[in-house]
């Protein structure tokens, strides 16, 4: 049984369910898997607990799964691009947990390498720790989390091979190769699906055995927060 | 004419440029932080970290070089340098949480006198979020906030405690403010004065500053 699928329907038939609980890479709006965020709105599916850096914009990103109020809970590191997921957190419709940036890359990471929990300094003494058992190793104190697995990830690289092996593009690897690592089915859209020995196998960020579907699809690739110099 | 004593944001941001030592990893906040890259001083080499994964952070790009893959944590379209790498956000945060990076320039809304900052939440309003400040300011290995000295209503923003949910506890070891540069040493509980804004008089310091700072 191959890894590549058609398109991004294809690619998630039979793993969306009520309840379940998604991972999404990028940041921003900086290579997010627009085609199957799309079609995890298509699907129908409920009362998904979204673990996300960001929450999409009005009408873009996971901004589409908020209006059909699809999402119940989201985990992010910042949000409030979003007008809709403002309104639907201010209302008590939306459940929002915020974990520092940091501690949420480090959730993944751990959630994918098989690691529990672990410690750190980040967020003593905030409302973050608040319930988190603590611990001190040399004479500072750290809390302790934990590790984050999803049920399905949705991740966006750059190139992939028929394999699954992945690159991703500057800086639009972000949460991506972490994500790709923590789920029990892992699902990417690259813009590039090429043949295996086609990539250089010292070039690949993301081994092929964290992915488990591909497709290849065409992003809009959109810019939250265009920036330029003038040539003088 | 009345002269304007103080600094300005532009020249609080040129201060907290002197803290820049050659060949430091630098990592810069949003709002005045940001403008201590137009100042880095003659001579001095840094480099700067963007938390989404970058080292080597380079200027804006001209409009014929804008790329949706490269930009910066306030999501802002930037530019690679020569010396410039990427790398992924737990590889990232690593840099920060294992005090690999050698400064934090952030903004802050309150700085309490044994050195806590507030500057992620209001409470009542919507919160956006702490992105990467909490990580920055438990793990870099030196804090150095910027900020007005007071808020609108002329109440200090330089507390015994802060009001405001905390960032990061004892975590800052100098502040710059419109009136002046505030620090404390390795170990030190409390703030110095070490620094006054030009046309400043410490008797205008002490009547905005509600921290107990050690005076002497």
């Amino acid at each position: 049984m191959g890894k590549v699928y058609k398109n991004a329907a294809d690619a998630l038939e039979g793993l969306t369910f009520d309840g379940m609980t998604v991972m999404s890479g990028g940041f921003g709006l900086c290579d997010i898997p627009e085609n199957l965020i799309a079609a995890l709105r298509d699907s129908g599916a409920q009362n998904i607990t979204a673990i996300s850096n960001n929450a999409g914009v009005d009408g873009f990103g996971l901004g589409l799964l908020l209006e059909p109020r699809q999402i119940k809970k989201m985990i992010s590191s910042y949000v409030g691009e979003n007008k809709e997921f403002e309104r639907q957190f201010l209302a008590g419709e939306l459940e929002l947990e915020f974990n520092p940036q940091g501690t949420m890359a480090e959730r993944i990471r751990a959630g994918g390498a098989g690691i529990p929990g672990f410690y750190t300094k980040t967020g003593y003494g905030t409302v973050i720790a608040e319930g988190k058992p603590t611990r001190e190793f040399d004479g500072e104190t750290y809390i302790m989390e934990t590790g984050l697995k999803a049920d399905v990830s949705l991740v966006k690289a750059w190139r992939g091979d028929t394999q699954g092996n992945l690159q991703f593009a500057k800086t639009a690897r972000n949460f991506n190769p972490m994500m790709a690592t923590a789920g029990k089915v892992t699902v990417v859209e690259v813009d590039e699906l090429v043949e295996v020995g086609e990539l250089d196998p010292n070039t690949i960020h993301t081994p092929g055995i964290f992915v488990q579907r591909i497709i290849e699809a065409k992003c809009e690739k959109r810019i939250e927060n265009m920036t330029v110099r003038e040539r003088n | 004419m009345t002269q304007r004593t103080g600094w300005t944001r532009d020249d609080m941001a040129r201060r907290a440029a002197q803290e820049l030592k050659d060949g430091f990893y630098v990592n810069l906040g949003i709002g005045i932080p940001t403008l201590v890259a137009n100042h880095i001083p003659d001579g001095v080499d840094v480099t700067l970290q963007s938390e989404n994964g970058m080292l080597g952070m380079g200027p804006f790009p001209y409009p014929d070089e804008v790329d949706p893959d490269l930009i910066n944590a306030g999501k802002q379209t930037i530019t690679e340098l020569r010396r410039s790498s990427y790398f992924n956000s737990a590889e990232s945060f690593a840099m920060i949480r294992g005090g690999h990076i050698d400064i934090s320039i952030l903004g802050a809304m309150e700085i309490s006198e044994g050195g806590d900052i507030a500057n992620w939440m209001i409470p009542g309003k919507m919160v956006k979020g702490m992105g990467g400040a909490m990580d920055l300011v438990a793990g870099v290995k030196r804090c150095v906030a910027v900020m007005d000295h007071t808020n609108k209503a002329g109440a200090s923003k330089f507390l015994p405690q802060c009001t405001l949910p905390l960032t990061g506890r004892d975590c800052i070891d100098m502040v710059i403010t419109d009136l002046g540069v505030f620090s404390r040493g390795e170990g030190e509980g409390r703030f110095r004065v070490t620094e006054l804004a030009p046309g400043v008089e410490m008797d205008e310091v002490k009547a905005k500053t509600e921290a107990d700072l050690r005076w002497g």
